[in-house]
């Protein structure tokens, strides 16, 4: 505390020159947490190496897991930024199916399959902001609300689709099916493309945006973060409305992989989802966690 | 009133949260170039006077003047770029973060690209850490999470962020709370520095004594209202504290 109102106005001469020096230690101690879940996930790998080299060494597994891991990693990104945010979304399982019902319904009345996905994606979008809403207006906690929306979405899913399941092979006739679910060389999964989009989309907003630094801000310590500033609402609605739109996107891949939608639609992802943020070391109380972590993650969850 | 000669006008400014009356009927002005201490009993509505200033309450009557521009619907984004920046009492630091993070916190440096400028925050964390903050331990790096300071640094580091965006009017709520004696001295010296740069400021202590040595003018503020102000020239240290005792016990000055 020597300063002067001189010293700490901004340099504008910018002469100044800061190199950050690379340092082990310093390296290893602040990415301690990444560095450990790396470690957990080459034990696991390992061990199943050793225990069953056949299935293992081959290339089969690996492009199985790229084809499967995608369906809830693609949740558990966004679902990171909720986390870090220290808030929490159950609804997205549901709201993955809700989006498929928009698809469905546009594609009876249309018969255009780019506009069913539109609509499937303003449906998540919807649906996420409504989470959002009722955490910032009516300052019910996230926990309670997304268990309701969860309940009403699936609710929704089984009155309107009238518990029915339907066919989307005509899906195939369209360029969206080889887009999103198809095989990029003939044989990288084009679902485990999208999950690298969007993981980078991801780290680009949380790691490079103003609303990625107010994430991190609301979740360490939100009296101070409103304090200086930061409208805590915005990231409230922003996250959520987030992870509910990319939930749609993740409920079309995964339907039309299948090519097939079920009303049950995301029934069973949530504790995978869940597990793969939380193994990827975001903290329950929020402030902290990284994308790469969560990637990991899933990766460990889809190799127990 | 004339608005124009003063940084920052309150007119007939009231405050309450549901049935309480936190603020009621307050005038206040601060000089272009004047330090105001406020000075008052706990929940007297020193701390809610400055969160009005600062724009994190929104008086629920009353007009707000910043260099003779009425202001509407104020906001803490709003009271920053109009160069209001504040120390709080809490320190208002994120502890996890990184401290270029909690330098930048609320206004972060953008390239003209629209994306965070990360290595620019870090220079110029770099920069206050060494010329103004004091920080000579290598240890500490613009990647440090602040919760590993002590008292007295992340103190400095507040007071380091309310300087860096070219404040015109920096608030200092209680900040020789849990200093040490030689933190609390360099402090003083600062809030003088503030006068000397043309600049002005609203300091809020419990310690008269503090208070008294700074502020060119004392404002008390009891139970809501203005008990009665003071140009600390005018006025004996002795003289203050007995009406300060007065006010408390009686609710009035004489």
């Amino acid at each position: 505390m020597n300063s002067t109102v001189e010293e700490v106005a901004p340099d504008k001469t910018a002469t100044y020159e800061y190199k950050e020096k690379f340092s082990l230690k310093k390296f290893l101690r602040q990415y301690a947490i990444q560095l450990g879940i790396l470690g957990v996930f080459f034990a696991i790998w390992a061990f199943f190496i050793i225990s069953a080299p056949d299935t293992f060494l081959s290339p089969q597994i690996y492009l199985a897991f790229m084809g499967t891991i995608p369906f809830f990693a693609l949740m558990a990104l966004p679902l990171t930024l909720v986390v870090i945010s220290g808030e929490i979304d159950l609804s997205f399982t549901s709201i993955m199916a809700i989006g498929m019902i928009a698809f469905m319904f546009v594609h009876d009345v249309s018969g255009n399959v780019w506009l069913s996905f539109i609509a499937a994606l303003a449906v998540g979008l919807f649906a996420g902001l409504m989470n959002g809403a009722i955490v910032v207006i009516f300052g019910i906690p996230s926990l309670v609300a997304t268990i309701g929306t969860q309940f009403f979405w699936r609710g929704a899913v089984l009155v309107l689709g009238q518990g029915k399941s339907g066919s989307l092979v005509y899906t195939k006739e369209s360029l969206l099916h080889p887009l999103l679910v198809g095989k990029l060389f003939g044989y990288i999964p084009m679902q485990f493309v999208w999950l690298i989009i969007v993981a980078i989309i991801m780290w680009v907003i949380l790691n490079r945006t103003r609303m990625g630094a107010h994430i991190y801000l609301t979740g360490d310590n939100e009296e101070s973060a409103r304090l200086m500033g930061v409208s805590t609402k915005r990231v409230r609605y922003f996250v959520f409305g987030l992870t509910g739109f990319v939930s749609a996107f993740a409920g079309v891949v995964a339907s039309l992989h299948v090519t097939y939608f079920w009303p049950s639609l995301g029934e069973g992802y949530l504790l995978r989802t869940l597990s793969s943020v939380f193994l990827g070391g975001t903290s329950v109380f929020g402030g902290t966690g990284t994308i790469l972590g969560t990637f990991i993650g899933a990766f460990i969850v889809q190799h127990l | 009133m004339e608005t124009n000669e003063y940084r920052l006008v309150l007119n007939n400014v009231s405050k309450s949260f549901g049935e309480v009356e936190a603020l009621k009927n307050v005038d206040f002005v601060l000089g272009q170039n004047e330090v105001v201490g406020l000075l008052g009993d706990n929940g007297a509505g020193k701390s809610t006077l400055i969160k009005i200033v600062t724009g994190y309450y929104q008086p629920t009557e009353g007009e707000i003047f910043f260099n003779g521009q009425k202001i509407e619907d104020l906001t803490v984004q709003k009271a920053r770029d109009l160069g209001v920046e504040t120390v709080y009492q809490e320190r208002a630091l994120a502890d996890l973060q990184t401290l270029w993070r909690n330098i930048f916190m609320g206004r972060e440096l953008r390239t003209t690209a629209g994306l965070l400028d990360v290595q620019k925050m870090k220079t110029e964390t770099h920069r206050l850490m060494t010329e103004s903050m004091g920080f000579t331990s290598l240890a500490v790096t613009p990647d440090s999470p602040v919760r590993t300071f002590s008292g007295g640094e992340k103190q400095g580091v507040a007071i380091t962020r309310a300087l860096y965006f070219d404040a015109d009017i920096i608030i200092l709520d209680e900040p020789t709370m849990g200093l040490s004696l030689k933190e609390t001295r360099k402090l003083l010296e600062f809030v003088r520095d503030i006068k000397e740069a043309g600049k002005a400021c609203i300091f809020i202590d419990h310690n008269i004594f503090h208070v008294y040595s700074v502020a060119d003018r004392v404002v008390v503020i009891d139970r809501g209202t203005v008990a009665g102000e003071f140009m600390t020239k005018d006025i004996s240290l002795d003289e203050l504290m007995d009406k300060m005792y007065r006010v408390a016990e009686t609710g009035s000055l004489d």
